[in-house]
C-alpha cells in the first residue's frame, strides 16, 4: 500500500492517454463541429428564458401564421405565437429529459450496476444480467408506453396527494408529472446497455496484470475499482453516452410526439412536429415543420457522430 | 460446446418469457390500481367490487391469477376488451396484426431490394465518393426517427409529385401501402446497405476470392457464386435485430398514415386506458422479439463457427 502512494507522487508527468485524445479529437473537424452544436443547443436549451425573445406561450392573433422574417426568424404559428421561443423551450424539454435520464439510467443505474456485475461476479452478476435480458425483451418504446400506461395515473394521484397535504399547487398543472413519466421510463430503458459494456471491459480489464499486481500489494476493493478499473472505463463510457443522449433524444421526441410525453401547454418539439405534421399545414405554411425538424434531426445526428469522434479520438486501435 | 449452449438458450427463454409476461401482467392489473374500481369508476360500491373480485378470481393471489391468465393465454384466451365491451382480446388483436405483418412485409421487402444493390454498389465502388456518399447518408437515415421522415416524404410524393394517396389503409395490394412502406422500411434500407457493404468488403479481402479470380473466373461469377453468397449470410442473420426498429416504426407510421396495425391499437389502448389490450401486446410483441433474438443468436453461430460460445 505504501509502495503504492509513494509511486503515485513520483509519477514522471508524461503525455497522459488524455491528453493524447484531446489532441486527437481537436484535429478532427467533425467531432469538434458537432460538440459545438451540441453544446449551443443545449446552452440555449438550458437558458431558454433568456435566449428566446418570447413567451413561449405569449399569442398574437393578429400576427399568426407569419412566414420568417427578422422579427420572427422562424415565423408564427396559427395563434402568432413565435415559434423561434417554441423552438428554443422545447429544446429545454429534450435537454432536461435526456440528461436526468442519462445521468440517473446510464451514469448511475448503469456504472454501478455494470461494475457489480463485472467485479463481484457470481450471483450478482447472474441477477444482474437476467434483469437486463428482461428490459431487452422489450422493444424500447412498448416497454415506455407500458410504463407509461400503467404508472402515470398513479404518479399523478400521489402527486396530487402531496399537493393537497403539503399546499403546494401546480405542480400536476406544471407538468412535472409528464417529465417524471418520461424521464423515469427512460431512464429504466437504458442503464442495460451501459451495465452491458461496462460489465465486459471489468471482465477484460481484471485479467490484466496490474490488477493483479495491485491486489497483491494489498490494495483494497475500493482502491482497485476507483484507482484502476474507473479510469480505464472512461473512454467507452465516454462514446456511449454521446450514442446514448442522441437515442434518448429521439425516444423523448418520438413520445410527445404520440402524445405520451409532455403534455401542452408545456413545449415539445414532438408535439409541434405532430401539430405541424399533416397535409394542410405542409401545403400552405411548411416553416412550421421545418424547423422543428431540423433541429431535432441535428440534435440526434450531432450525438451520432460526436460518439463516432470520440470513438476514433478516445479508442484509436479500434479502427 | 455449442449444442450445451443452444440448450441453455432453449431453457432459458420460456423461462425469461415467464418473467417478463410478469412483470408486464403486474404493471398492467396493478400499475393503474384496482382494474375493477377502474372499470367502475364513481359508480363503485364494495359489495359489487368484492363480487366482481370473487368472480373473475381477483381475490387470489397474484401469481396464481398470473397462471390462471398464461395458462388461458396459451389457449389463445387473453380476457376481454375494456373499450369494446363483449369483444375479445385475442379477436381485437388477430385482424391488426394481419394487417401490421402486411405492412411489415413490405416495407422489409423493400428495404432488402433497395439496401443490398446499394450496399453492393457502394462496395464495388470502395473508397471512392460514390461510397462516401452512400455511408454517410445510411448513417443518416438510419439514425432519423420515422416520424422525421414521414411528413418529407408526404411532401414530395403527395404534393410535389402528386403520385400517391397519403391516408388510408387497402391491404398489401393497394397503392396506398406504398407510402407507409417506404417511410418504415427507410432505416432498413439504410442498415442493410452498411451492413451489406461491409460484409462484401470483408468478403473481398479473402483467399478464397483471390483464388476464384485466378482461376479465371468471370468477375460476373466471382461476385454471384463466392462473394454474394458468403456475404449475405451475416446480413440475414443479423437482419432479425432490425425487428424492434420495425416494431417501434410501425406504431409511428400507423399512426401517421391511419392504418388499423397494431401499433396504432397500442396508442388507441394507451389513450382509452384499455389495459387488457396493452397487456397483452406487449406480451405478444415481446414474445415475438425474444423469439426472434434467439433464432438470430442461434443461427449466427450455426452459420459462422467462429463465435464463441460463453
Amino acid at each position: 500500500m505504501v509502495i503504492a502512494e509513494k509511486s503515485d507522487k513520483k509519477r514522471p508527468r508524461g503525455r497522459s492517454l488524455w491528453l493524447y485524445a484531446g489532441h486527437r479529437f481537436v484535429h478532427n473537424k467533425k467531432g469538434l463541429v458537432c460538440l459545438i452544436i451540441v453544446l449551443l443547443l443545449y446552452g440555449a436549451g438550458l437558458l431558454a428564458p433568456w435566449v428566446a425573445p418570447y413567451d413561449y406561450d405569449e399569442q398574437d392573433l393578429g400576427r399568426a401564421l407569419q412566414s420568417p422574417s427578422w422579427q420572427h426568424p422562424f415565423g408564427t404559428d396559427r395563434l402568432g405565437r413565435d415559434m423561434f421561443s417554441r423552438i428554443v423551450y422545447g429544446i429545454r424539454t429534450t435537454v432536461i429529459v435526456t440528461i436526468a435520464a442519462m445521468a440517473a439510467g446510464g451514469l448511475l443505474l448503469g456504472i454501478v450496476l455494470g461494475l457489480i456485475s463485472g467485479y463481484f461476479g457470481r450471483f450478482a452478476d447472474g441477477l444482474i444480467m437476467r434483469i437486463g435480458e428482461v428490459f431487452l425483451a422489450f422493444p424500447d418504446i412498448l416497454l415506455v408506453i407500458l410504463i407509461a400506461a400503467t404508472l402515470k395515473p398513479r404518479v399523478t394521484e400521489w402527486v396530487l396527494q402531496v399537493e393537497r397535504a403539503t399546499g403546494i399547487g401546480g405542480i400536476v398543472r406544471f407538468g412535472v408529472v409528464d417529465y417524471l413519466v418520461v424521464f423515469g421510463a427512460l431512464a429504466i430503458v437504458s442503464w442495460v446497455g451501459m451495465a452491458r459494456v461496462v460489465r465486459g471491459q471489468v471482465l477484460g480489464l481484471k485479467q490484466s496484470q496490474y490488477i493483479l499486481a495491485a491486489r497483491s500489494l494489498g490494495a483494497s476493493h475500493g482502491r482497485i475499482i476507483f484507482r484502476h478499473i474507473f479510469p480505464n472505463l472512461l473512454p467507452p463510457v465516454i462514446v456511449l453516452v454521446s450514442v446514448g443522449m442522441g437515442s434518448i433524444a429521439g425516444s423523448e421526441v418520438m413520445l410527445s410526439w404520440l402524445g405520451l410525453g409532455v403534455q401542452p401547454p408545456v413545449p415539445s418539439l414532438g408535439v409541434m412536429i405532430w401539430d405541424n405534421g399533416n397535409i394542410g399545414v405542409l401545403r400552405t405554411n411548411p416553416y412550421l415543420l421545418l424547423f422543428p425538424v431540423a433541429v431535432v434531426a441535428t440534435i440526434i445526428f450531432a450525438f451520432n457522430l460526436l460518439g463516432d469522434a470520440l470513438n476514433d479520438a478516445l479508442n484509436p486501435r479500434a479502427r | 460446446m455449442m449444442g450445451a449452449y443452444i440448450l441453455r438458450r432453449l431453457l432459458w427463454t420460456p423461462l425469461l418469457l415467464l418473467v417478463v409476461g410478469f412483470v408486464t401482467f403486474v404493471l398492467g392489473l396493478y400499475g393503474p390500481g384496482d382494474p375493477v374500481e377502474v372499470l367502475m369508476r364513481q359508480y363503485r360500491d364494495p359489495e359489487v367490487v368484492a363480487r366482481i373480485h370473487a368472480q373473475r378470481g381477483l381475490d387470489k393471489p397474484v401469481i396464481v391469477q398470473y397462471g390462471i391468465y398464461i395458462g388461458n393465454a396459451l389457449k389463445g384466451d387473453l380476457g376481454e376488451s375494456f373499450k369494446y365491451r363483449g369483444q375479445s382480446v385475442t379477436q381485437l388483436i388477430g385482424k391488426r396484426i394481419w394487417v401490421s405483418s402486411q405492412l411489415g412485409l413490405a416495407a422489409l421487402l423493400l428495404s432488402l431490394l433497395l439496401g443490398i444493390p446499394l450496399g453492393l454498389f457502394a462496395a464495388l465502388k470502395q473508397g471512392r465518393w460514390q461510397d462516401t456518399g452512400i455511408i454517410s447518408a445510411t448513417l443518416l437515415f438510419n439514425s432519423l426517427p420515422v416520424f422525421i421522415t414521414a411528413p418529407f416524404l408526404l411532401l414530395v410524393f403527395v404534393l410535389w409529385l402528386g403520385v400517391l394517396p397519403s391516408q388510408g389503409w387497402g391491404g398489401l395490394f393497394d397503392t396506398r401501402i406504398v407510402m407507409p412502406a417506404l417511410v418504415l422500411g427507410i432505416p432498413g434500407v439504410a442498415f442493410f446497405a452498411r451492413m451489406s457493404r461491409n460484409s462484401i468488403v470483408e468478403v473481398l479481402s479473402q483467399d478464397y476470392v483471390r483464388t476464384a479470380r485466378a482461376k479465371g473466373l468471370s468477375e460476373f461469377q466471382v461476385y454471384w457464386r463466392h462473394v454474394l453468397r458468403n456475404a449475405m449470410i451475416p446480413v440475414f442473420t443479423i437482419a432479425g435485430l432490425g425487428l424492434a426498429t420495425l416494431v417501434t416504426g410501425a406504431i409511428v407510421t400507423e399512426t401517421y398514415f391511419g392504418i388499423p396495425g397494431v401499433g396504432r391499437l397500442a396508442i388507441d389502448a394507451f389513450f382509452s386506458r384499455d389495459y387488457p389490450i396493452i397487456t397483452a401486446l406487449t406480451l405478444i410483441i415481446a414474445t415475438a422479439y425474444v423469439l426472434a433474438n434467439l433464432i438470430v443468436d442461434i443461427g449466427y453461430r450455426f452459420l459462422d463457427p467462429r463465435i464463441r460460445y460463453d
